[in-house]
């Protein structure tokens, strides 16, 4: 019970830094101010006891006191809400050029599929020094992907996606724990991150299990399911042309500007109905039942990729099918 | 050492009557209070041997005391009963309740027989609750959250959801009564700001409970009937938002809190000057910073939910005014330690639980800092720190505050002094027992250990062992005083109507007051607090 | 405040032991009504808060689904209402001129049509359930879009739209329901005479009662059954 007996989280992200700054920074004020008004309260009682003879003094207050010590809280207060509010805005702005890794959380494990295909239960190898984002969804309750030692946590939604990053900075392993009671076994929900070092984890990467890309299993998909027949990488399709179509904004025929992101792409597979692009008949088939969320998982890598460059960032390579060049997508 | 009384008792509101009859069908507030107290006492019970079972769990990394199921139970369950079978009515309805009609000076609340239907409301929501509990329990969590709780929970949710939709209407009345009370039945002279701080504190609360309090039973009303009806509001495999049911049950939620933590603080400003023996440093101030808590407490509820998939702006915005609220409460502190400065103090068992209630509420506050705090709230929250933060201000200040009331204001309910000392000795083990209790989890939740978890890695045992040893500690002190008050009333010293020297109406009339509260109508023409022309009790006695 | 319990009591019959003064006593009352009603506004809030979200994010499955309320039942059901609520007003004002008879008829045609409002809702619900729109295991919405015969209207949100009908109508209604039994009480009590110039509280607070929940409805109508309805 006593060998390991931890008061701090190990430290294995650039975010966690930062928050361990401001973390002691709050211990180190509210410590001091406990600490005086604490002190305070034992001089005032021991010098102000009851002493026969000695009457208390009668104070109706001093509005001077009463504001300096509103104010003097209140620039503290801003002080830490700009500072806990910058180290917010970068854990929720993800980098551009993120390793992506898909996560599916259902009661009760964690499944994740990185871009280059590997599928991982409970478990996230990641190389250290580089920038890896989330995609998480549910398949049924909330849950929420929480590693302490990176400081990070994000609630996993059923119906849509939430994104998280993080940018591991030291090799270990990490506990993995799920933060919002999901049910009978939310407390076995627990898995662990495997930081490696880029070596190892290329050595890991091509240790095989994997079957295919996830853009290239979303491109099987595309066929399959039949998508490829409306959504054409010419003018002439029945469906937008998706080609270059993910991250830009797409006008509805409502008059509304959307941003094609993982979520639009999502809905526009299970509700099609839900935004008809300006210019194009609500006649999208209806997938919700049809796909599962990894196959969903797959069709938005593959969406994705068909906004990459050929020599883009690493999550496989952009197919294009054959016959003609990839156009402008039919956006107004 | 007093025994039992030779003397014949003079008439007050104990003895007028006696038979269940006249306990169950009175109107009196003071006998509703009593009726109040042994029902929150029972539950509060209850609750804590839930929390007690949880500890006894959490002492091993295994879960090998209880099944995963039943863990979770306990620790709604556990939830459920402690924020609206106890916290929620405990100073308001027994408090409140006795002393409001008197510290105005009226001879009850605006609505008596509202006031019987309120505790009635209250028993048929126990009851359910109770039934509940016993005929499996419900393990969403207090917190309810969709779409757990609407489609995937095997346990009995709708009963619990209409129990707590019954337990809020008792609170609407409560609230609504005083309200009304407080606006018209002063007595002649009682203006506004001669009224003590402790009404001011229960017009705060009663503003919250009445505004608040529907938009959650509309909320539970929404999600039986998605329970029971397989609809889609929040669920969305049909088309609804989990994240709605988020913010509406939240928008009550935190209000909520402010509905636990007022009534102690005006508990508290009462006792700090009465054994300062001088006027509250700041009187304007004080009373400001209660609406103030109540206005603002309605307007930082996402503070909830910073990791739950809301917009970032919406994040930047919330976290703002979760600072802003933060400021009245330091005020209190601020006015209450100010008023201790040349003052003439004693440390009656009252003023221990006053003196508990500043320290740890000045850190549960403050932890909520941490908590404001964006960047930091994505590590802690639905970890430990929160449990720790929130057990920091609700037992540490909201309990103590109650028990330092309980103390205070005895003789008056009963007629009986307690046994001085021993309310000394058991101030002191709540206060080490607390913090036992919950400090440790404060590292626990920054080192990552989440919350409601059945099991956990081994490296936290350590602080879960300190933690329930705690406990222990504790919930000793809290036998304590359910032993001695009730022992006073057969054994206690008999009280006098003053025995502190406390400013305030209530203390003008008998211990324990007659039925009707005063023999003629006050009129006032003094200030509150008036410290200078009351004598301390000990120069009263020398006196006659 | 009387200085002995027994002081008053023989002067005012209706004054409660604990007050003053009949004036307090009214005063008291009627603040009483004006925070429970607060309460409602708060109640009814939470759901009108639901509605309007899902509005903006559904508005076009909305909108059809509106259309296939009956408006013109809707219509006079408003009607009803407000009728209702002037037959409250001219009943209190009976009782300020002292008019036991009025109070009587006025209260009764009260009662009338609120029952004729709740039978008007029972006809709507029921038509409402031979369509298949009742949210359960056999909803089913045919339809499309405003606009797009081709484009049927997505079910869940279809359901989700009669679910909140069913939520505020039905709450609606159950208020309706404790209204009647109220007004019903009141009547006997003007039948027998209780309500004076000098004393006729419970009349005036229930009243207010009666003209919220007219202020619900009279939301509740355009919202519900007036969504984009341009001929």
């Amino acid at each position: 019970m006593f060998d390991t007996f931890p008061l701090w989280p190990a430290r294995a992200s650039t975010t966690a830094g930062s928050v361990d700054a401001l973390f002691i920074f709050l211990v180190t004020l509210s410590a001091m101010v406990s600490a005086a008004v604490f002190t305070m309260i034992v001089v005032f009682a021991v010098r102000y006891r009851r002493r026969r003879g000695v009457a208390a003094e009668q104070i109706e207050g001093s509005t001077a006191l009463e504001v300096t010590w509103s104010v003097i809280p209140l620039f503290i207060f801003v002080v830490i809400f700009v500072w806990g509010a910058v180290i917010y805005f970068k854990e929720r702005t993800p980098p551009r050029g993120a390793t992506e890794v898909y996560v599916v959380a259902k009661q009760w494990m964690w499944k994740l599929q990185h871009e280059e295909g590997q599928r991982e239960i409970n478990e996230l190898h990641v190389p250290v020094g580089r920038d890896v984002k989330m995609i998480l969804t549910s398949q049924d309750v909330i849950h929420s992907f929480y590693v302490p030692a990176f400081r990070i946590k994000q609630d996993v939604l059923p119906g849509r996606y939430t994104t998280a990053w993080f940018h591991p900075t030291k090799a270990g392993i990490y506990h993995l724990f799920c933060a919002e009671y999901c049910g009978t076994q939310h407390s076995g929900m627990i898995g662990q991150v495997v930081v490696l070092e880029p070596a190892q984890y290329e050595a890991w990467l091509s240790g095989g299990g994997a079957s295919g890309s996830m853009a290239s299993n979303g491109q099987n998909m595309f066929q399959q399911l039949g998508c490829s027949t409306c959504h054409r990488f010419d003018t002439q399709g029945r469906g937008p042309n998706l080609v270059g179509l993910f991250g830009k904004p797409v006008q509805l025929e409502d008059g509304r500007v959307v941003t094609a992101d993982e979520n639009y792409i999502r809905e526009s597979i299970l509700t099609p109905g839900a935004k008809i692009v300006s210019g194009f008949k609500p006649i999208m088939p209806v997938f919700q039942g049809l796909v599962s969320e990894e196959q969903l998982n797959a069709l938005v890598a593959y969406v994705k990729s068909l906004s990459q460059s050929p020599t883009g960032a690493a999550g496989g390579p952009t197919v294009v099918p054959s016959g003609a060049p990839p156009q402008e997508p039919k956006v107004q | 050492m007093a025994t039992a009384v030779i003397a014949p008792e003079r008439e007050n509101y104990l003895n007028q009557e006696y038979g269940i009859k006249s306990w169950l069908l009175t109107v009196d507030h003071k006998r509703i209070a009593l009726l109040y107290l042994v029902s929150i006492t029972f539950f509060f019970f209850i609750g804590g041997f839930f929390a007690l079972l949880i500890r006894l769990e959490l002492l091993t990394p295994a879960g090998d005391l209880v099944q995963a199921d039943t863990y979770n139970k306990l620790f709604t369950m556990h939830g459920q009963v402690m924020v609206f079978f106890f916290l929620i009515p405990s100073i308001p309805a027994v408090l409140g309740n006795f002393l409001v009609p008197l510290m105005i000076g009226a001879r009850d609340l605006a609505f008596p027989r509202i006031n019987l239907l309120s505790w009635y409301l209250y028993i048929i929501a126990g009851i359910l609750m109770l039934h509940c509990m016993l005929t499996g329990g419900v393990d969403t969590g207090w917190t309810f959250y969709t779409p757990f709780s609407t489609a995937f929970s095997n346990t009995k949710v709708i009963e619990a959801g209409l129990a707590i939709f019954i337990s809020g209407f008792s609170s609407i009345l409560t609230g609504l009564n005083f309200v009304v009370t407080i606006h018209r039945m002063r007595a002649p002279g009682m203006t506004w700001n001669r009224l003590p701080l402790f009404i001011w504190a229960h017009y705060a609360t009663s503003i919250i409970q009445l505004l608040g309090t529907p938009v959650i039973a509309v909320t539970l009303v929404l999600v039986v009937l998605e329970r029971a009806l397989h609809l889609g509001i929040f669920d969305p495999t049909r088309g609804g938002d989990p994240l709605l049911f988020q913010h509406l049950f939240w928008f009550y939620s935190h209000p909520a809190v402010y509905i636990m933590i007022l009534p102690s603080m005006g508990v508290v400003t009462e006792i700090v000057p009465c054994f300062s023996r001088k006027r509250i440093f700041g009187y304007n101030f004080v009373a400001m910073s209660s609406i103030a808590i109540a206005v603002f407490g309605f307007l930082v509820w996402a503070h909830h939910m910073f990791v739950a998939g809301i917009s970032l702006y919406s994040a930047l915005i919330f976290s703002a005014l979760s600072y802003l609220v933060a400021v009245p409460s330091a005020i209190k502190v601020f006015n209450w330690t100010a008023t201790m400065y040349k003052g003439s103090i004693r440390f009656s068992t009252p003023m221990l639980y006053a003196f508990g209630f500043i320290g740890l509420f000045t850190m549960g506050g403050l932890t909520g800092l941490f908590l404001a705090a964006l960047g930091i709230d994505v590590h802690v929250t639905d970890t430990y720190f929160v449990i720790a933060h929130f057990h920091y201000i609700m037992v540490g200040g909201a309990v103590m505050g109650y028990l330092g009331g309980m103390h205070f204001w005895w003789p008056k309910i009963s007629g009986r002094m307690y046994p001085e000392s021993l309310g000394r000795f058991s101030a002191l083990i709540v206060f080490l027992g607390f913090n036992l209790t919950f400090f440790p989890q404060f590292i626990l939740g920054y080192l990552g250990m989440p919350r409601r978890y059945w099991q956990y890695p081994p490296e936290f045992q350590v602080l879960n062992v300190l933690s329930t040893a705690g406990s222990t500690i504790l919930a000793v002190g809290y036998l304590l005083p359910m032993v001695y008050f009730l022992w006073s009333m057969r054994y206690g010293k008999l009280a006098p109507a003053n025995p502190w020297g406390a400013s305030g109406l209530e203390w003008t009339t008998t211990s324990p007051p007659p039925t009707f509260n005063f023999e003629h109508t006050p009129v006032v023409d003094w200030e509150a607090y008036d410290y200078e022309n009351i004598p301390a009790p000990e120069e009263a006695r020398v006196a006659g | 405040m009387p200085d002995s319990p027994v002081a008053v009591e023989h002067h005012e019959p209706m004054l409660q032991h604990h007050f003053a003064d009949m004036e307090q006593q009214r005063q008291a009352s009627s603040l009483g009504m004006w925070l429970f009603l607060a309460t409602e506004v708060m109640f009814f809030g939470g759901m009108f808060c639901a509605y309007l979200i899902y509005r903006y994010w559904y508005f076009a499955d909305f909108a059809t689904a509106s259309k296939s309320l009956d408006i013109t039942l809707g219509t006079v059901n408003t009607a009803v209402l407000i009728c209702s609520s002037l037959t409250v007003v001219l009943a209190v004002r009976a009782a300020q001129l002292g008019k036991r008879q009025s109070q009587v008829v006025y209260l009764a045609l009260t009662l009338v049509l609120g029952l004729a409002f709740l039978g008007i809702k029972g006809i709507e619900w029921t038509s409402k359930f031979k369509e298949h729109h009742v949210p359960g295991a056999s909803f089913h919405f045919e339809g499309s879009v405003p606009g797009h015969p081709d484009q049927p209207v997505d079910q869940q949100h279809a359901q989700i739209f009669f679910s909140l009908y069913f939520a505020m109508t039905g709450m609606h209604a159950l208020h309706m329901v404790i209204g009647v039994g109220i007004f019903s009480y009141l009547l006997y009590c003007a039948w027998k005479g209780r309500y004076t110039p000098e004393y006729h509280t419970p009349l005036e607070n229930s009243g207010l009662y009666w003209h919220f929940v007219d202020i619900i409805w009279i939301y509740l109508f355009p919202l519900l059954y007036l969504i984009d309805r341009k001929k």
